[in-house]
């Protein structure tokens, strides 16, 4: 279980104080939850924060009722949380096997990679061996970014737009991917994201409008509000 | 074979015993060893030090080891290898040289090799670089490669120097003739206060020919590194050279590229970059539980891989 208590984040811009993410709390059990909310409206920062990438100016984190606030990223990962990135980062030499070598945290086999390439589509023979470097697309790399926080098989994982740049791999097997993971470590998934698909499996949906929490509760609750007066464009939402 | 020597070996060769094929070990400033074969013959030169490796017409899939293992501290050597590939040939050249210096005098080897490729050869060449020794002695290596591709031939050259050479100055030149293509790939790590300088300088002389230098380095520490590479383009060729370069802590590196183009058919492109480690690079294998440290530590390997 992941808790935030009254978690704020600023930034000094030109000497100026800015609140990015301000005194947001809530908690997170469920299997799948969705947080959405307008471009710039501090859900990845929010994403860093339990990831420990940023730190928090105010408020604390718990998982699983232990305080990881002054936790490094290191020590955030070892105590279960993964965090695929909205953009995944290129390396130079670095291959698909070594990242999910990484990410399972021992040496494996091309079998092994195979059961998670395969389950983002990607063919395990052709990528284990290849470089994540510039050569790869954003889609394959992103895939591989998401096949590497499956490997975690951590209790916690957060996807930061798991599904842009995806476009010739379905949502359904993305969403089969989320149940999969569910399944086999029985944690929490969080799920950046303005993709009503998305939004529609989700246990708990979070809105985040300039640094705020708006809106928290169950789809049928949420979702509503959020097409018809929420802080999305209506127009685009109308168009998803 | 001693330890050292055999260690040695191991790192600059990657041999765990003595070759088959032909190969020429030198050590300590002798002949250790030598093995010829039916299509490749290595005869010593008479006005100094130095050996010529003749490699006939027509032989492929043929490997020569020409390493140099230096275990005695204090001692200085120019050695003098040239290579003469015949015509339609393909073959892997290992060189490579190790310096174990136990003493406090500086140890220094010299390589000098020129290479004459023959038409349509093909030439994969390796050499590597590696000192150790627990002696406060300086480990000196200043390989010199002249190289000079015949028509339509190939050569790939990847040199190594990833640790414990406190001073290198490299010299690379070489004249690419019609259709002819040369592929360098250097890899360097400098630590502590070590100096590494390289130097390539390549002519495309011929009709259609190309090169493609490709340097990676990682400067730690207190070292200093400094690449050149001059392409000069007199015909219709084309030339690429790339310097990428990850700093870390007090080093510096400085990368001086240059390109001439004498023909205007001539198409040449540099490209260098010179950085830190790039923070999202750590973060990401950080969220996989490395640590900062163990982090570094991956992404430079991969980057020297």
């Amino acid at each position: 279980m992941l808790e935030l208590k009254n978690v704020s984040y600023e930034v000094n811009d030109e000497n100026v104080n800015k609140e990015i993410i301000k005194n947001i709390s809530f908690t997170i059990d469920e299997r799948f939850v969705a947080i959405t909310g307008p471009n710039g409206g501090g859900k990845s920062t929010l994403a860093k924060i339990i990831a420990g990438i940023l730190t928090p100016t105010e408020g604390r984190i718990f998982l699983d009722g232990k305080d990881i606030t002054d936790l490094s990223i290191t020590e955030r990962a070892k105590n279960g949380i993964s965090f695929a990135f909205q953009q995944p980062v290129r390396f130079k030499g670095i291959t698909v096997k070594d990242l999910i070598t990484f990410a399972v945290g021992h040496s494996i086999t091309t079998t092994e990679a195979c059961s998670y390439l395969s389950e983002v589509g990607l063919c395990a023979k052709d990528y284990i061996n290849r470089e994540l470097n510039a050569s790869l697309s954003g889609g394959e790399a992103k895939r591989i970014e998401i096949a590497m926080t499956m490997a975690r098989g951590t209790s916690l994982s957060i996807f930061d737009e798991p599904e842009a740049g995806i476009d010739l791999w379905s949502f359904q097997s993305l969403i089969k991917v989320f149940e999969m993971m569910h399944e086999k470590s029985g944690g929490s998934i969080i799920i950046i994201s303005h993709q009503e698909r998305i939004l529609n499996i989700a246990d708990k949906v979070i809105v985040l409008a300039n640094g705020e929490l708006v809106n928290i509760g169950s789809k049928d609750e949420v979702l509503p509000g959020l097409l018809v007066d929420g802080p999305g464009c209506e127009k685009l939402i109308s168009k998803m | 074979m001693d330890k050292i020597t055999k260690d040695l070996l191991e790192q600059v060769a990657g041999l765990h015993e003595i070759p088959t094929g032909a190969y020429n070990i030198r050590k300590d400033g002798e002949l250790y060893g030598r093995n010829v074969s039916a299509n490749i013959d290595i005869v010593t030169k008479t006005d100094k030090p130095g050996i010529d490796i003749i490699v006939k017409d027509n032989t492929v899939n043929e490997s020569v080891h020409i390493p140099v293992i230096i275990a005695q501290s204090g001692l200085k050597e120019s050695v003098y290898n040239d290579f003469f590939i015949g015509e339609n040939c393909d073959v892997t050249i290992i060189a490579g040289c190790g310096i174990h210096n136990g003493g406090k005098d500086a140890s220094e080897h010299s390589g000098i090799h020129s290479f004459d490729v023959g038409k349509n050869s093909r030439v994969k060449y390796v050499e590597k670089h590696y000192g150790q020794g627990e002696g406060t002695g300086e480990r000196i290596m200043n390989p010199k490669t002249n190289i000079l591709l015949r028509e339509g031939s190939y050569m790939e050259m990847d040199t190594v120097q990833i640790e414990g050479i406190d001073s290198t100055k490299r010299e690379t030149t070489a004249r690419i003739l019609d259709d002819a293509k040369l592929i360098i790939k250097e890899k360097i790590m400098t630590h502590d206060k070590q100096y590494a300088e390289t130097n390539f300088s390549v002519d495309l002389d011929g009709e259609n020919s190309s090169t493609d230098v490709v340097s990676r380095s990682v400067a730690k520490d207190e070292s200093t590194q400094l690449f050149k590479s001059e392409i000069n383009g007199n015909g219709v060729c084309h030339g690429h050279s790339e310097c990428d370069a990850i700093i870390m802590d007090n080093a510096s590196v400085k990368a001086v590229p240059a390109l001439t183009a004498n023909n205007v058919e001539a198409s040449l492109v540099h490209e260098a970059a010179i950085g830190k480690i790039a923070g999202e690079q750590l973060i990401k294998l950080m969220t996989l539980g490395l640590s900062e440290e163990e982090a570094e530590k991956e992404i430079v390997a991969g980057f020297l891989k």
